[in-house]
């Protein structure tokens, strides 16, 4: 395929209008991926901060990663046949699609949170209890923002994974871009299959640079080693050119998950 | 004044644990082991109080009872006559400095911050604590500019300055200190070793101190209680009377072999007659100092200051640095007897250098001189009629 | 159960689709990322670039990638090439990481003492770097493993046949027990890749076992 026939596909103005339209199906995607991520912080942030807070129920983090081996594919089609027919409104198609999509948030999020809390250095927190900081205080003033570098890159895996599965959602009538490449396919338009495919890269790239960014600058220069001169050996943590590390978050905790 | 009375605490039982449950790390070890036995002991108030013993015996425990990080299993701890075990945990541990072994300083937050956490923990606003922290930093003995910074881009030492500097920002009269200074290599140790006791001076307050450095022990400490493994206190003494009268095989192997010595610098020095001490001046020409007789001429600065010792034979035009004796330390007429019989021993020509509290040169002294002064000593020591704690610092 | 067993010969074949769709990718991944891990280790701009880059590659979703390396590879959509080729990306882009992390985990003081008895450069890589680096590795992989068994399934919706079949089929037949099925033999595939990975790496580390003793 010539890259005139794609530079066609985008420059045709029925592809910037109406509900089919990549403005409408762009943000139906944003829709998607905010909402379950959103979800997915309320669930994993208080979760993943009570357990690498307390130390207690660890299980529950061995047992979101060994989710993880769950095939995404399996999940959506064995949740909207189970949930979608329960579900009387218009929304039938998209709950199921946020369910699984928010299950497939949690794990990354979660173990990001938790490992980050688990990484704070033992004589800080011990220092921090022994000042008199309450247990709510250790956790808000020190093992949370400490916790923040690791928590952001069990965001970025997450977010990488929800824009993935919101696009192969689209054969379960989903919205979003992913309407490009299974509409695509259903009428064999291999062009539209192709730019559709070209729009979610750049959606996932583009997600991705700016939480990098993110990181860049809300992670204290303290921790992430931005500021001149900060030890070296601190740098290693959170990486140079920070890329997500997919393994991610996990990495302190079991790293394959499924021998469980 | 902290005072423990019968304190035992018991690791692996049910109710054992920290106030706030769960440190991590805590509930390993063996069942119902044994980490501090039946602790009766005071730190009275404006002291350094050293708890010194072998890895394992319980000091950390001990230390940690006091600001309730660990629940005593039992006795009582009471600080100024309160019972540790009735106050608020928040505000107990905020009366008191608390400084760990790796200082524990929050990455997060620069030194400046680090510095205000217990005084906006308090609620003192933000400006005053700023200033406050950074009258510190200085006091502690770090440049200003480095308020700034990160933990991160200090040095250990640095960092354990931060520390010390953390926990004296409420102006708490009681401090916890941890080992502090275990992590720094020697010479840093024993500048911060130095300034802790300079800072002390100014502050008086009531320390419990732990290490397991003997020397460190000896030092610091206004009294040490050597514990041993097992949480057993073996002995609470000052530390001249400790290397003095070790009370058992076990307190003597842990003070060490040159306890007789070391003991030395407890003792101050006595009036002794000097020896005036011909000297050269820097630049001082070969002949001038041939002209002394002596195979080793002792060189003075311009201040009167002994500088060094050089070797009659060696000068061929004239008395540079370059050609002293590194060698030979200097005693002070206020010093120990150690410092006076190791001025001795270190000496070239065998005579010690004596300075005033200025720097000037009094006089020398030879080894054999010096002994009588010790011999003398030991038996006053063993008649009892020296009282305790005759410090020379 | 009974439609399991009905099907089991067609379970099987897909089956061993599956494994060799997901198998031969982290093969060929582990191949090209010891190299580019090595390099990686070694240069402090090259480790920011190399993983920059891999990592750029991880981002893409993966239908979307399905979909593009034929126009990429002058591939038709059907061919099961772009799945291996897709996988193998996403391989190297997990494991570039795990290989220099492994390879700059090993103790200082045990690489000057390689060094010191004169193992140089590649030698020193393959006599002392990497076999220690042989656990952190083994846990990337375990996490690549499981990843591609469960991407690979993503390929049936163009119509690459594996696992994924019993997937979308069952979906687009209203059969639960055929999504069932589909699912629990993707996680067992997973499992077994997971025990023979670590299998593997035990085999390959005796004195793991010797310290943990
Ligand atoms: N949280 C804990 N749980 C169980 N045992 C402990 C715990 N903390 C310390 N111990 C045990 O108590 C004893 C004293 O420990 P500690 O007070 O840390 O000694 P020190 O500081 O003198 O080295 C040791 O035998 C140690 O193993
Ligand atoms: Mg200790």
């Amino acid at each position: 395929m010539s890259p005139a026939t794609i530079w066609a596909w985008f420059t045709d103005p029925a592809q910037w209008s109406g509900a089919d339209g990549i403005p409408n199906r762009l943000a139906e995607h944003l829709a998607y991926t905010a909402i379950t991520l959103l979800i997915g912080l309320v669930i994993a942030i208080p979760l993943g901060a009570w357990v690498g807070h307390t130390g207690r129920l660890r299980w529950l983090i061995t047992g979101a990663n060994a989710m993880r081996a769950v095939p995404s594919l399996g999940l959506l089609f064995a949740v909207s046949m189970f949930v979608g027919p329960l579900i009387q409104s218009d929304l039938a198609f998209v709950i199921p699609s946020i369910v699984v999509l928010v299950l497939l948030a949690v794990p990354p999020l979660l173990s990001g949170v938790y490992a980050g809390i688990e990484s704070v250095d033992p004589a800080a927190r011990d220092a921090a209890r022994g000042m008199g900081m309450t247990g709510w205080q250790v956790l808000t003033r020190v093992e949370l923002p400490c916790a923040l570098p690791l928590s952001l890159s069990g965001l970025r895996s997450a977010t990488l994974q929800v824009i993935a599965t919101a696009t192969i959602a689209a054969s379960v009538s989903l919205g979003g871009l992913g309407r490009y490449l299974i509409d695509g396919l259903a009428s064999r338009d291999y062009v539209q299959m192709v730019c559709g495919s070209i729009l979610v890269a750049a959606l996932a790239l583009v997600a991705d640079l700016l939480l990098a960014a993110v990181e860049r600058y809300a992670v204290s220069p303290g921790i992430s080693g931005r500021s001149v001169g900060v030890a070296r050996s601190r740098s290693s943590r959170t990486g140079e050119g920070s890329r997500p590390d997919p393994s991610g978050a996990t990495r302190s905790t079991s790293p394959a998950s499924t021998a469980t | 004044m902290i005072r423990f009375e019968g304190v035992t605490k018991r690791y692996g039982d049910a109710d054992s644990g920290s106030a706030d449950g769960g440190s991590p790390g805590e509930g390993g070890g063996d069942p119902g082991s044994v980490a501090v036995d039946n602790l009766t002991l005071e730190a009275p108030t404006g002291q350094i109080t050293v708890l010194v013993g072998p890895s394992g015996c319980g000091k950390t425990t001990t230390l940690r009872m006091v600001n309730r990080m660990v629940t005593p299993t039992s006795g009582t701890i009471s600080v100024d006559g309160r019972d540790t075990a009735s106050m608020d945990v928040a505000e107990l541990r905020r009366g008191m400095g608390y400084v760990i072994q790796h200082a524990g300083l929050f990455p997060h937050r620069t030194v400046v911050d680090n510095v205000m956490t217990v005084p906006r923990l308090l609620g003192v606003d933000k400006r005053q604590a700023r200033s406050r922290a950074m009258e510190l930093i200085e006091r502690v003995g770090l440049d200003p500019a480095m308020a700034r910074r990160y933990p991160a881009q200090l040095s250990g030492g640095q960092q354990q300055r931060v520390g010390v500097a953390r926990a004296l920002a409420a102006d708490p009269p009681v401090m916890l200190m941890d080992e502090p200074f275990s992590a720094v290599d020697p010479v840093v140790r024993e500048q911060l070793q130095n300034e802790f006791l300079r800072l002390q001076s100014e502050l008086g307050k009531t320390i419990l101190f732990v290490t397991h450095d003997i020397d460190e022990a000896v030092k610091l400490g206004d009294q040490v209680a050597v514990l041993r493994v097992g949480g057993v206190l073996a002995q609470l003494a000052s530390p001249a009377k400790l290397l003095a009268d070790p009370v058992d095989d076990f307190v003597a192997g842990f003070v060490g072999r040159d306890r007789g010595y070391r003991a030395l610098s407890f003792a101050a020095a006595p009036e002794l007659s000097l020896t005036d001490e011909p000297t050269v001046r820097l630049r001082a020409t070969g002949e001038q100092v041939r002209a002394i007789g002596s195979p080793w001429v002792l060189a003075v600065g311009d201040a009167g200051e002994p500088v060094g010792w050089v070797r009659a034979a060696a000068v061929d035009h004239e008395v540079t640095r370059d050609l002293l004796h590194r060698g030979g330390t200097v005693a002070s007429t206020a010093g120990s007897l150690r410092a006076l019989l190791d001025a001795a021993l270190s000496s070239p020509s065998g005579r010690g250098v004596v300075a005033d509290d200025d720097g000037r040169l009094v006089g020398t002294i030879t080894a054999a001189e010096v002994v009588p002064a010790i011999e003398a000593r030991r038996s006053a020591t063993t008649a009892g009629e020296l009282p305790e704690g005759a410090s020379t610092r | 159960m009974t439609w399991a067993l009905d099907h089991l010969s067609e379970i099987l074949t897909r089956a061993g689709q599956h494994a060799w769709l997901a198998g031969l990718p982290l093969v060929l991944g582990l191949v090209i990322a010891l190299p580019l891990g090595w390099l990686a280790s070694r240069t402090s701009w090259l480790r920011a670039s190399l993983l920059t880059t891999t990592g750029l590659l991880y981002t893409i979703p993966s239908l979307a990638l399905f979909i593009l390396l034929p126009s990429i590879l002058g591939t038709k959509i059907l061919d099961p090439v772009n799945v291996i080729v897709a996988m193998t990306i996403y391989t190297v882009a997990l494991l570039t990481r795990t290989v220099a992390d492994g390879l700059s985990s090993v103790d200082p003081s045990t690489r000057q003492a390689a060094i010191a008895m004169g193992y140089g450069g590649f030698a020193r890589f393959r006599a002392v770097d990497l076999p220690l680096a042989v656990p952190v590795i083994a846990a990337g992989l375990r996490v690549a493993a499981v990843s591609n068994v469960s991407i690979v399934s993503v390929a049936s919706l163009i119509g690459i046949s594996q696992l994924g079949y019993f997937l979308t089929d069952g979906y687009a037949r209203s059969f639960p027990t055929e999504v069932w099925v589909g699912i629990i033999a993707c996680l067992l595939l997973a499992l077994v890749f997971d025990l023979v990975i670590q299998v593997v790496s035990r085999a390959l580390t005796p004195w793991t076992r010797a310290v943990a003793a």
